[in-house]
């Protein structure tokens, strides 16, 4: 009895691979937009700071002058957009949008500077973009501050006190450390929640799920069989992620890759139980969908600390976040594969996600039991 | 013209009476923009540092004291080994942990060169360099301070130091907000003029109601026309919601002329209109619709210059950009209403997207056929 009821299992959850490889388009969504978001974010979406338009109205055109601008425009950060002549310029340029910064030297600022006085520069932005503001004010300060260290050292009065930053987790600065495992949290929750909640909601609609529900299965069997190859795919599908990450951008796998996987495989699983429970509540695939994109999405890619530091957010939308997730899940894959850390330091972040994935599939199964009932 | 108006007033009932699109469009926004606003900050938030003072003279404290007292460190204790440092900074429990080595005062008394060592977290790699950089510039203040001190005594003179200052027009605060506000509501009137517009006409196509108006003498422009209206008046009321609300909310300035954004966001929904009529006809099912919808709009918004400047992205991705109407939009809205550029700043941007509109909607009727 127990074999016919694992044969009746089986045949379930080929039918379900069988949906899902013959549609092309998901398998589209399923691979396709992991490779591209990945590489979207890392060639294109980076914090790479480059090719910024500033002009120069320099006052005093001396050597010293003409010395910091070229060395403002050797450094790569910089596209040189002209000289201006006066003040009332500075605001013509802004306005049409391709300066995003000027450069004042006032007038004697070379004498001023040889003979030990204090010249001035101003640095004036267009801070309708305030985050690119900031930057390339600290980026044109630490030039001139570099420029100063060296007229100085020609004198012979060198630095007493060397800075000699080095950056740890990630030496070579790459935004990659940043999206790679953000993404990775993104796609999953995405793609299992998505998917599964769609598949169910389909087969509602169009009063197949019936037809399943009449059978001798039990409402459990009808969940895993719905719910395996579902597994199966997102496991795969985190791999190629990491897999691009290691390749493409380099990114370490420093700790236990076993603890990885696990870990991998526990947020697959609550994204499951959630897509589950998405499809019990919602009635038709537009509901689902929205449900899936406007609730799960956006909130991901705000609220998780992906792009957007958490610390900064009104304490509302702090605790927002700490019902997401995703915001545990990239804790645990920066510490697991940037730091080297192991299971001492990331068993709370687990035990969350532990507790949620219970959860939810307890909810989930009891609705749909219920469903089962009527 | 009576039957576009038959038409419209069709469409309209429609909208109004499913129950998801009325919340989707009225809720989801409102929702969306105090959520993304708030959200969407990354000023820099204080840097947590560690100090490992293995020196502990007056001038090692002088040096503590310089971080002290600026307001973007906050000091979060002392660590006495280099494992306790790393260990911190695993555990994420600081940004940073500063060294000053031992005989740090002696040498410098001696007026022998030393090093102080950051070791900075560079996970975000962002908020790694601007925190090498601030860092960093404190020490050359108080480098300076000590060269002034020894040229003093000394009596010998040196080149000057520079006095950088820096002025930040148009948002003197830095606030985020008022930058994002415009970036959300590109996003938001694309949302309504694409998405809902693709999936309504994919559900007339699903329920087969599309063949019912095929039978009709309905004529194809007719059709497409009683279509886009409505979807472009939602678009422009979204607009409109959104604009007072980030007025009265967020005090966002509307610097330039409202009659040019206007105009401008007529054309840019015209556009975005004609991806979604285009995306629905080339699809069967509201499945599909999303789709395909979900890879071009995430494609779109991330490339569109909402979160980071275009000027730094690669070539490629601008060559991409002349056919992603949200870069256009990004663009122009940013300069109208925070720099009030007037119309000679933004014409060009304003022929190409009169241009796209036009064969957006050109390839939107073609695709469109009234036999199955």
């Amino acid at each position: 009895m127990k074999r016919v009821g694992f044969k009746r299992f089986m045949s379930l959850v080929v039918k379900e691979f069988n949906h899902i490889f013959r549609d092309r388009r998901t398998m589209l969504i399923l691979f396709g937009i992991p490779i591209m978001q990945i590489l979207i974010f890392g060639y294109v979406v980076n914090s790479d700071f480059k090719n910024i338009g500033i002009s120069v109205l320099d006052r005093s055109n001396d050597t010293h002058s003409q010395r910091i601008v070229s060395k403002l425009m050797a450094s790569g950060y910089f596209h040189f957009r002209g000289n201006l002549q006066s003040d009332h310029e500075i605001e013509e340029t802004f306005r049409s949008g391709k300066v995003k910064a000027v450069l004042v030297f006032e007038s004697d600022f070379g004498a001023q500077f040889n003979s030990g006085e204090s010249p001035k520069i101003q640095i004036v932005t267009d801070a309708s973009d305030p985050n690119l503001a900031n930057t390339i004010v600290s980026y044109i300060r630490g030039i001139i501050n570099a420029y100063q260290l060296e007229a100085r050292n020609a004198t012979g009065m060198g630095l007493l006190v060397a800075p000699e930053p080095r950056m740890v987790f990630n030496e070579n600065l790459s935004s990659a450390f940043m999206f790679v495992p953000g993404t990775m949290a993104l796609i999953l929750m995405l793609i299992c929640a998505l998917l599964t909640s769609i598949s169910v909601t389909r087969e509602k609609e169009l009063g197949t799920l019936e037809v399943i529900l009449v059978s001798p299965l039990h409402p459990v069997q009808i969940i895993l069989g719905k719910v395996l190859p579902y597994i199966f795919l997102a496991f795969i599908n985190g791999l190629v992620i990491l897999l691009l990450g290691r390749i493409v951008f380099g990114l370490p796998i420093l700790g236990s890759p076993i603890l990885l996987l696990a870990e991998l495989l526990l947020y697959i699983s609550l994204a499951l139980s959630l897509g589950i429970l998405i499809s019990t509540i919602a009635k038709s695939q537009q509901s689902a969908m929205f449900v899936s994109l406007f609730a799960l999405m956006l909130p991901t890619v705000l609220l998780s600390g992906f792009i957007f530091p958490i610390e900064n957010m009104p304490v509302i939308l702090q605790w927002a976040s700490a019902i997401l997730p995703p915001r545990y899940f990239i804790i645990i894959l920066k510490d697991i594969m940037l730091k080297g850390n192991g299971l001492a330091v990331v068993w709370p972040e687990t035990l969350i996600l532990a507790g949620m994935t219970v959860l939810l599939l307890f909810i989930a199964i009891k609705k749909f039991t219920i469903r089962l009932a009527i | 013209m009576r039957t576009i108006l038959v038409l419209i007033r069709k469409e309209f009932i429609q909208i109004r009476r499913n129950r998801i699109m009325i919340p989707a469009m009225i809720v989801a926004p409102l929702v969306q923009m105090f959520v993304l606003v708030f959200a969407a900050n990354m000023n820099m938030r204080d840097i947590d540092f560690h100090i490992h003072d293995q020196d502990g003279s007056t001038e090692s404290k002088q040096l503590i004291a310089k971080y002290l007292s600026s307001p973007f460190y906050s000091y979060g204790g002392q660590v006495f080994t280099e494992q306790e440092g790393e260990e911190l900074l695993r555990r994420d429990q600081t940004d940073m942990i500063m060294t000053i080595p031992p005989a740090f005062g002696e040498q410098l008394i001696n007026r022998e060169p030393v090093a102080v060592q950051f070791l900075i977290n560079g996970i975000n790699s962002a908020a790694a360099v601007l925190t090498a950089s601030y860092s960093q510039s404190i020490l050359l203040d108080f480098n300076q301070e000590l060269i002034a001190n020894y040229l003093r005594i000394t009596g010998q003179s040196a080149p000057g130091r520079i006095d950088v200052s820096y002025l930040h027009w148009y948002n003197p605060e830095l606030d985020f907000k008022i930058f994002m506000v415009p970036g959300i509501l590109v996003i938001l009137v694309m949302l309504v003029g694409w998405l809902l517009m693709s999936l309504n006409v994919v559900r007339e196509k699903e329920l087969g109601t599309i063949e019912q108006l095929n039978v009709t003498p309905i004529r194809k422009h007719q059709f497409i026309i009683g279509k886009l209206i409505p979807f472009w008046i939602l678009g422009m009321i979204e607009l409109g919601i959104g604009l007072t609300l980030g007025r009265l909310v967020f005090h966002v300035p509307i610097l330039g002329s409202f009659g040019l954004l206007i105009g401008f966001t007529a054309l840019y929904l015209l556009t975005v209109l004609g991806f979604g009529l285009l995306i629905a006809a080339l699809s069967e099912t509201q499945q599909q619709v999303m789709f395909v919808n979900f890879f071009f709009v995430l494609v779109f918004i991330l490339m569109s210059g909402v979160f980071t400047p275009i000027e730094s992205m690669p070539d490629w991705a601008h060559w991409v950009n002349l056919i992603n109407p949200l870069a256009y939009y990004m663009r122009v809205i940013r300069m109208i209403l925070l720099k009030g550029s007037g119309f000679m700043d933004v014409w060009q941007d304003f022929a190409s997207m009169a241009l796209f509109g036009i064969i957006m909607i050109t390839l939107a009727v073609r695709s469109y056929k009234k036999r199955s």
